[in-house]
């Protein structure tokens, strides 16, 4: 073997030699790089905000939040409530099941299948469940109701509610399964009393989540809600109910400088009731985090 | 001869600082039955017949075939790997949610067939209790982590006598009992495992598995551990799993040494010697089992 000779001189001060100088410069433009794409990120929802806030805030009062059309929001806030509240109602049960099936009972193989399911779930485009959702339901009974809309959103839903419970279900430590096992207590058992527990502040964090989603979500309502009487507050769901993505979009479309106005001061009161949610979820998740690994 | 059994003879000194328990039972009576057999007359909880257990297509153990007595405490000991766990886990059906466990061979508890069809893995766990390696309470309160398995099983009844007589019975009761309401996560390890054992004994098992319960401990809380299982005897029958041979000379009755097998073809565990733990520590009939108490192996 020849000898390859010393790569440096062990004895030479400490400062950069060889091609370390161009090897560092290709790191740092790196790290520059993604740490300008990390700012962009940041930048692209300040700005959003800024802007929607800019717009909006002139918009917003007291009457705004409480009346209805002409003058402001009030039946499509509450309609907005209610619609998501039915299908937060439909969509978690049946996510937190799903999640339980796969980390407690189910096999690799239909894990696997269950997971692809819910992803390609989750990439549905909004516009075809609506268009789902009419065929299913509104077209055949000659009627837009929030309720349709509610199962539409709950189709949203449950993938995020399924995949986001399923990752803190894993989370559980296997030991607490094998200890309740262990102790002559039937797994459904288990499960009630020490998993979902354990497991409970990430599904309200999922949760949470899943209902900021909702909230926002149009093409389905454009389908299923979206003829409704603006003025006067409804809550009977077998009937269209005003909403606040439905009356962003028409108040945009209307070509009228005062309903631009309230288009903004709409979007201000939906963005800043999903940031709420969203930060106050991730608060709770940080806690449980804590409690489970102490 | 007479000199390498001199010498087992002082080693087996050193290997009992304390008080060797075993003594005592001895000393209760009628004199001591020295016979490697003697366990053959009393009541056997378990009676495995040539027990093989594979993962996949991995023997993991072979051929073991042995009786637990009942009210006694009986040591797995042996070498890492040799499948003593795997044995432990396999008495009250742990193993069955591995993927790939299969067995062969027969366990008999109080003679009936543990891998039969109609036996419920639930049933079994509810009369076989398991202690783990690592202390796992429940992230609930102390008293939470007791009452929990009973109130499941319907032992609702003076359910608060139930959870101060098992910490009592797991020597935990005068540490825990001002805070009963706090989180059993703020305890220290060896406060946790033996509040793992009271949790156990608080469902009245028949008997207790105990898999490496110490080696997670420091040596005080090791000691507890011990003395505990000295006082839990009787009320139970023990099998302990323990890489800590002078642990099984001070806690068990009858110990079995398991050894990997590597003359065969695919080397797996295997039962070498079960005998009492006087005769397996002072004279073990198999080479093996004499290499391994007198430290020439593992």
């Amino acid at each position: 073997m020849a000898e390859l000779g010393a790569a440096f001189d062990p004895t030479a001060p400490l400062s950069a030699s060889g091609n370390l100088r161009r090897r560092q410069f290709v790191s740092r433009f790196s790290e520059a790089t993604a740490t300008g794409a990390a700012v962009l990120a940041i930048a692209v929802l300040a700005i959003l905000i800024y802007t929607v806030a800019a717009r909006g805030a002139g918009a917003l009062s007291w009457e705004f939040l409480t009346t209805g059309e002409p003058t402001g929001i009030g039946p499509a806030l509450i309609g907005t409530a209610v619609i998501v509240a039915i299908a937060t109602a439909i969509a978690t049960p049946v996510g937190v099941l799903i999640a339980i099936y796969l980390t407690e009972f189910a096999g690799p193989r239909a894990t696997r299948i269950m997971k692809a399911t819910l992803d390609l779930t989750n990439g549905l485009p909004s516009i075809i469940i609506g268009l789902f959702i009419f065929g299913l339901l509104i077209k055949p009974l000659e009627k837009q109701m929030a309720f349709a809309a509610s199962v539409a959103l709950a189709v949203i839903q449950l993938p995020l509610i399924a995949r986001g419970s399923l990752e803190v279900l894993l989370l559980v430590p296997g030991n607490l399964r094998e200890a309740s096992d262990a102790l002559g207590v039937s797994r459904w058992r288990g499960v009630i009393g020490v998993i979902l527990p354990s497991a409970l502040g990430g599904i309200v964090t999922a949760t949470v989540l899943a209902v900021a989603r909702a909230a926002g979500e149009t093409a389905p309502l454009i389908f299923a809600s979206s003829v409704f009487d603006a003025t006067k507050v409804g809550l009977n769901p077998f009937e269209a109910l005003p909403n606040i993505p439905v009356t962003i979009f028409f108040l945009s479309e209307e070509g009228n400088p005062t309903g631009f106005t309230r288009a903004w001061g709409a979007s201000l009161v939906l963005i800043a009731v999903i940031l709420f949610a969203s930060l106050g979820a991730r608060a709770l998740l940080s806690r449980n985090r804590e409690r489970m690994s102490r | 001869m007479s000199s390498t059994l001199d010498s087992l003879d002082s080693f087996e000194q050193r290997l009992a600082p304390t008080p060797a328990p075993r003594l005592r039972i001895q000393d209760q009576g009628a004199p001591p039955d020295t016979s490697p057999h003697r366990h053959i007359g009393i009541e056997a909880v378990f009676e495995a017949k040539d027990i093989s257990i594979f993962y996949g297509r991995k023997k993991a153990l072979a051929g073991v075939s042995l009786r637990i007595p009942r009210s006694e405490i009986t040591a797995l000991i042996g070498p890492s790997g040799c499948g003593k766990t795997t044995f432990l886990r396999s008495l009250n059906r742990m193993n069955d949610s591995v993927p790939n466990f299969r067995i062969e061979g027969q366990i008999l508890y109080h003679g009936h067939d543990m891998y039969a069809g109609n036996v419920d893995q639930v049933e079994v766990r509810r009369r076989i209790g398991m202690v783990f390696q690592k202390p796992n309470p429940f992230p609930k309160s102390i008293y939470d982590n007791i009452a929990w398995a009973p109130r499941n099983l319907g032992l609702k009844h003076d359910l608060d006598e139930r959870v101060e007589q098992a910490l009592r019975g797991a020597a935990l009761w005068d540490e825990v009992k001002d805070r009963l309401k706090d989180s059993a996560l703020g305890l220290s390890g060896g406060q946790q495992q033996r509040l793992c054992i009271a949790r156990a004994i608080a469902i009245e098992p028949d008997v207790l598995l105990l898999d490496e319960p110490a080696s997670a401990l420091d040596p005080i809380a090791t000691a507890s551990i011990e003395e505990l299982m000295h006082t839990l005897k009787g009320r139970f029958t023990i099998v302990i799993v323990t890489h800590n041979m002078q642990q099984a000379a001070r806690v068990a009755d009858q110990t079995a040494f398991f050894s990997l097998d590597s003359s065969a073809y695919e080397p797996s565990g295997t039962l070498v010697e079960f005998t009492d733990t006087a005769t397996m520590f002072t004279n073990p009939a198999d080479p093996r089992t004499r290499d391994y108490v007198t430290g020439r192996f593992g």
